[in-house]
């Protein structure tokens, strides 16, 4: 197999390229070198046919690490999915799996597809992104390849060298892997979400070794919304145990998300106390979210729940107590009863 | 005939929830020198399987099972508290483990312990790697539900899992042996008795060492260059009412 021989020679390149930063007149000609080398799979998400926008950003992770890129899809009449992706920008080629049994994502079956399709294309690297289903996905591939992943990687340092969170977030590991193959997964909030036009690459069809999947899959329920999709939206209203009930949580939070089009989130006693869906949990445990306004009312900031958010460009808290600990890090703080401050934001931003 | 149900429960020693990890001096880790209790994940998992006795499924036995320094033997006391039978200690004192080498352990011990089902939790609130559960299932090519909210084993040993995904909820059905991994929601652990405490002192635990299963260097993977404080956010103030709050978003140019 050419993967170790490529590796061998991409490692010892990226070791060119570090010793030679000292020496910048040549380092132009090795990073050359490494681009050529590196290769990677970014494995796309689709859903009834329709390509998740929010996956590209395995795209932007990839192009950081230069060389060619691929994306993956598999699912029932995925040519159309195939298609779209082919256009996304920094795409050379896209492999396809037509086969229905792929289209709910079951780890089971879509690993050893994975482990096919990564052996054939001999690839350095393999980026999905640390969603649930890059989560459910992802560690099995690399316990088949043998492969220690690296989970929700926000940077990329070099060819086998990248920037996590670890503890909530509290602190931030750097590390280098020296497995053959790179699996990662990013987090998405942490790259560019990739533009979907502009490219041109080439459709393929993969290998499918058909792998038997012993689990069924019995049904779904979804949350279903009008509102942005809260890991990738522009501005997110958040509300906490403060709302005290379900009630207030509904009567309160969709109009000023609306008023602000924003998506809603909660903090995790605010869900678990049952004001909102499990999926609206932002936090350690929840989604990341790293929006343009991260407006939050009701919440103590608890640093589980700051995981979550505090990437976020600017936050705005309304809490009645002056010392919650969201206040360290809002750059916009009200101390008030959020059931009067809240009405009147609302009505503001709505007349403004 | 009943499916017996053989539960394996891995848990993992880690720094409180509650405290605010600090990043040591010399930029190699964080200050571990300070209070450690189990992964809330885990107790989830000890919790789900204990109550799965308590609903009358057959289980057989419930394994405990932690990886680790000397003191992780009190996280197995505290799982035999909550009803785990027994306890296994793998000690390692120096070696890290990796989510791949915790799964290559938990595979043998699967084997040699024959157990036909596993519940993890879905992530350790250290590393929040997120794999082991899976990395497991993909070495034994067991069926897995990982991020589990409900679980329901029948007697024929089918297992129904609702899951959360992004977005909602999904159901899965499949045959023991399996995966499992334990999201929040699952379940209310409880909190050990003082008689219960007592009576876990007398369960036995066994206590191994990487070398028994043939893992000396621990198959170290990953290197670490350094761990660092993320940046600081600044407080950035408060305001007086809620048009202060718009004047200062706009500013910001938040809105």
């Amino acid at each position: 197999m050419v993967a170790p021989i490529r590796t061998g020679a991409l490692r010892q390149a990226a070791t060119c390229l570090r010793q030679q930063r000292a020496v910048p007149t040549v380092r132009p000609m090795s990073r050359e070198a490494l681009r050529r080398l590196a290769s990677t799979l970014a494995i796309l998400e689709q859903r009834e046919g329709k390509l998740n926008m929010s996956s590209l950003a395995s795209i932007s992770a990839a192009q950081k690490l230069g060389g060619s890129i691929h994306g993956f899809v598999a699912g029932s009449n995925i040519k159309t999915v195939a298609d779209e992706a082919s256009k996304v920008d920094g795409l050379e080629k896209v492999i396809y799996v037509d086969n229905g049994a792929y289209d709910k994502g079951l780890p089971e079956n879509f690993a050893p597809l994975l482990v096919e399709n990564i052996k054939k294309g001999g690839y350095t690297h393999v980026v999905a992104g640390h969603s649930a289903f890059g989560k459910n996905l992802m560690p099995r591939v690399a316990a088949l390849l043998d492969v220690q992943q690296i989970s929700d990687i926000t940077d990329i340092e070099s060819e086998d060298t990248f920037v996590r969170p670890i503890y909530a977030g509290n602190a931030i590991l750097t590390v280098q892997s020296e497995d053959n193959v790179k699996i990662v997964t990013v987090r998405g909030t942490a790259f560019p979400s990739g533009a979907a036009e502009g490219g041109s690459a080439a459709v393929e069809e993969g290998t499918d070794p058909k792998a038997e999947c012993p689990t069924e899959w019995v049904s779904e329920d979804l949350a279903k919304s009008d509102r942005p999709d809260l890991a990738t939206a522009e501005k997110v209203v958040s509300g906490g145990r403060g709302l005290k009930s379900k009630e207030e949580f509904e009567k309160l939070m969709p109009p000023l998300a609306d008023a602000l089009g924003a998506a809603i989130g909660a903090s995790r006693a605010a869900v678990d106390s049952g004001f909102a869906d499990n999926s609206l949990q932002v936090g350690q445990t929840g989604k990341n979210v790293a929006p343009q306004l991260y407006l939050c009312a009701g919440i103590s900031g608890a640093i589980q729940h700051l995981a979550g958010m505090k990437d976020s460009k600017v936050i705005a808290a309304i809490n009645k107590d002056p010392d919650a600990p969201i206040f360290q890090v809002a750059d916009v703080g009200l101390v008030g009863d959020l059931f009067e401050k809240v009405p009147e934001l609302t009505e503001k931003l709505k007349s403004s | 005939m009943a499916t017996k149900l053989r539960i394996l429960v891995p848990v993992k020693r880690v720094i409180d929830y509650a405290v605010k990890p600090r990043v040591n001096k010399a930029q190699t880790g964080v200050e571990t020198n300070v209070k450690h209790s189990m992964n809330p994940f885990d107790e989830l998992s000890i919790e789900e399987a204990v109550r799965m006795r308590e609903a009358k499924k057959p289980v057989e036995d419930i394994l405990a099972f932690s990886a680790g320094p000397a003191k992780s033997q009190d996280i197995l006391r505290t799982a035999m508290a909550m009803g785990a039978d027994r306890g296994l200690l793998v000690q390692e004192d120096k070696i890290e483990l990796e989510p791949l080498g915790v799964a290559k352990l938990l595979k043998k011990v699967v084997e040699d312990e024959k157990r036909n089902l596993v519940i993890l939790g879905k992530q350790s609130i250290d590393d929040d790697a997120n794999q082991t559960g899976q990395m497991l299932a993909g070495l034994l090519n067991w069926p897995q539900a990982t991020q589990a909210s409900k679980v329901d084993i029948a007697e024929d040993g089918s297992v129904q899992v609702t899951r959360e995904v992004d977005g909602g909820v999904e159901t899965l059905k499949a045959k023991l042996p399996m995966i499992i991994t334990t999201d929040l929601r699952l379940n209310e652990p409880r909190y050990a008795s003082l008689p219960n405490i007592m009576k876990a002192k007398k369960k036995p635990l066994e206590k191994k060492t990487l070398k028994d299963y043939g893992m000396e260097d621990g198959g170290k993977r990953l290197k670490t260059i350094k761990v660092a404080e993320p940046p600081a956010r600044q407080g950035g103030g408060k305001v007086e009412d809620v048009d202060g709050m718009i004047a200062k978003l706009k500013e910001l140019g938040a809105l």
